[in-house]
């Protein structure tokens, strides 16, 4: 269990997290969502230690972060910011072979290398596994620094915007996975995303942050009520469900929604459950 | 997976040919800078270019090794530890000493305690330099390099001002020093050196194996259970250390690392930081016996070593710079 209790973090005079408190369940899939700038990220990196919090602690299984050895901890858990540049040359390989620093300490075992094997298996990376990083496609790109983070085979994965860059299919192929490990392998799984309806779907949890505070922290399915959405956000937003999926759509004015008869601002579409 | 099968083949080449031709070449290079036109005076002439040739060696290495492991900390392959305004602290020391005590004064005409005091002034300004900029929680290694720079261009400026006071006769002793140069090596400075490279190197040495995490970026290195702002603490007073030690040795000569760590990243198909550190130090060496050879039989001195060094040095950093702005 990761526990952030009463983070607060602060850039200049700004504010960016106001005391916020939330728990991280083992075996389950937790998203963090909200608008831009509601300190997703700076949740996700204060509770991999990659940002020191100005007050309040992060404990994993009741214990302070800072009191782990930083190896120690890098086996237990992982993290995978955006924006992830990395200015050297490496083959996709090479870069998910990094993964298992913790154990290996650039010396790849046996069984390091069945490890590397497994994570590009599972990104569906095995036949572009000796291309250099700068010959792939953003997405590729992508799936190779998640391949790295599965090869580190932590009990916490902490994943920001790992949609980014990535279309349709390898979103939802990046979703599977993340559900793999979290039902197959009994890991925890933590991932700032921006698109409600594949987090609704595939997640057991969501935190919805607002300017610094949780404004949500349930079950993913009961996130996608209208009222809630558009405490979020700050838009209005109609539910429905098609095939047995909740979804919302966000991007029609209000009127047009209200006009084709779907249900907008605060009505609650009736659920077939 | 059975992915396997349809597996492109490893894109690498070996790194192990051409570090052996390297190897080859700096020795080569080095025996014929021994023997060449000895005229048979053997017991002469060879513990006196055995000195030059071992401090052109300590300092290709040196100047190699520490230029690949500052440009992996700044994740940066045109800067090299020059930057950091050792090489001017340098010369303004060597002005001042002479300035203040005069060049007859044991300090400036005792070539070990001048290498001893300068090496020291180095180390003591480069410390100091990371206590105040490095340390602490905003630690940021951009706002230090800039410091340096900002540093280096005040010491210059000091060095040029005390060279216009100074008697012309005094001005001589130093421009000698504002070249670097391995004709005034004795066995006495090459041996303190040596230990105290070796010293640093061996401090330095377990933190190396982090090297190539270390150049993934902050955050992937925190991931990997690197202890981030250690790591890079201990190599960079290394680097700063080692610096400190060459530039005392034979004179400012840090550009020299851009030339030798970007050949390294050229020649060797690799991203591992331990067969770039060796490609380096050996191309450290071939560029500064090769230079020295050069200097000796073709130009028969009449250019300072630097000149050499520097003007193929900054070709490559021009084509470098076009080369990265064509990537974009």
């Amino acid at each position: 269990m990761v526990e952030a209790h009463a983070i607060v973090k602060r850039y200049g005079p700004r504010t960016v997290l106001n005391q916020v408190s939330v728990t991280v369940e083992p075996g389950q899939l937790t998203s963090f969502i909200g608008p831009n700038g509601a300190g997703k990220s700076t949740l996700l990196s204060i509770m991999t230690r990659l940002v020191p919090a100005d007050a309040g602690e992060v404990r994993l299984d009741g214990r302070p972060l800072a009191r782990y050895d930083s190896r120690e901890l890098a086996r237990r858990i992982s993290v995978l910011r955006q924006f992830n540049h990395v200015p050297l040359r490496l083959t996709v390989r090479e870069l998910v072979s990094f993964g298992r620093f913790p154990y290996s300490h650039g010396r790849l075992t046996k069984a390091d290398e069945e490890a590397v094997d497994r994570a590009l298996a599972a990104m569906e990376l095995g036949d572009i596994q000796h291309k250099l990083l700068d010959q792939l496609s953003g997405g590729q790109r992508q799936r190779a620094f998640i391949a790295m983070v599965v090869a580190q085979e932590t009990d916490y994965v902490f994943l920001d915007e790992p949609l980014n860059n990535v279309d349709m299919k390898h979103a939802v192929q990046v979703m599977k996975l993340l559900r793999r490990l979290v039902e197959e392998e009994g890991r925890s799984v933590v991932v700032v995303m921006h698109d409600v309806n594949l987090a609704a779907y595939y997640s057991d949890r969501v935190v919805a942050l607002k300017e610094g505070c949780v404004a949500f922290d349930g079950p993913a399915q009961d996130m996608m009520e209208p009222a809630i959405l558009k405490n979020v956000f700050g838009i209005d937003v109609a539910v429905g469900e098609i095939h047995s999926c909740r979804v919302c759509v966000y991007f029609a004015e209000a009127e047009q929604l209200a006009a084709n008869g779907h249900v907008a601002q605060g009505a609650i579409a009736p659920r077939l459950k | 997976m059975q992915a396997e099968a349809a597996v492109s083949p490893s894109v690498r080449r070996s790194v192990s040919r051409p570090i052996a031709g390297l190897a080859v070449a700096a020795v080569v290079l080095i025996g014929l800078f021994m023997v060449i036109n000895a005229a048979g005076l053997w017991g002469y002439v060879l513990p006196r270019r055995a000195v030059r040739a071992g401090a052109m060696a300590l300092s290709g290495i040196v100047i190699g090794i520490s230029t690949v492991i500052f440009q992996s900390i700044t994740a940066n392959r045109i800067l090299t530890p020059g930057i950091m305004g050792l090489d001017r602290l340098y010369v303004l020391i060597q002005s001042a000493l002479i300035y203040t005590l005069g060049s007859s004064h044991p300090w400036v005409s005792n070539l070990r305690t001048n290498f001893l005091l300068c090496t020291g002034a180095m180390a003591v300004f480069a410390v100091a330099l990371h206590r105040l900029f490095f340390d602490g929680k905003r630690a940021n290694i951009y706002v230090m390099l800039l410091i340096g720079v900002v540093a280096g261009t005040l010491f210059d400026s000091l060095a040029s001002f005390l060279v216009v006071l100074i008697d012309p006769n005094e001005f001589l002793i130093i421009q000698s020093r504002m070249f670097a140069s391995f004709n005034r090596i004795t066995v006495g400075l090459l041996w303190p050196a040596a230990l105290m490279t070796i010293a640093v190197l061996a401090w330095a040495a377990p933190t190396l194996r982090y090297l190539d995490v270390l150049a993934l970026g902050r955050d992937h290195a925190v991931s990997l259970g690197v202890d981030y702002q250690g790591a890079v603490r201990r190599l960079l007073i290394a680097v700063f250390l080692l610096i400190a030690v060459s530039t005392a040795l034979v004179g400012p000569i840090t550009f020299l690392g851009l030339i030798v760590a970007n050949l390294a990243y050229e020649l060797l198909d690799t991203y591992r930081r331990g067969p770039l550190m060796v490609g380096a130090g050996l191309g450290g060496i071939i560029a500064l016996v090769g230079g020295q050879l050069l200097l000796e039989h073709v130009f028969v001195f009449s250019v300072p070593l630097p000149v050499l060094i520097n003007f193929a040095g900054g070709a490559l950093f021009m084509y470098l710079l076009l080369k990265e702005r064509a990537a974009w």
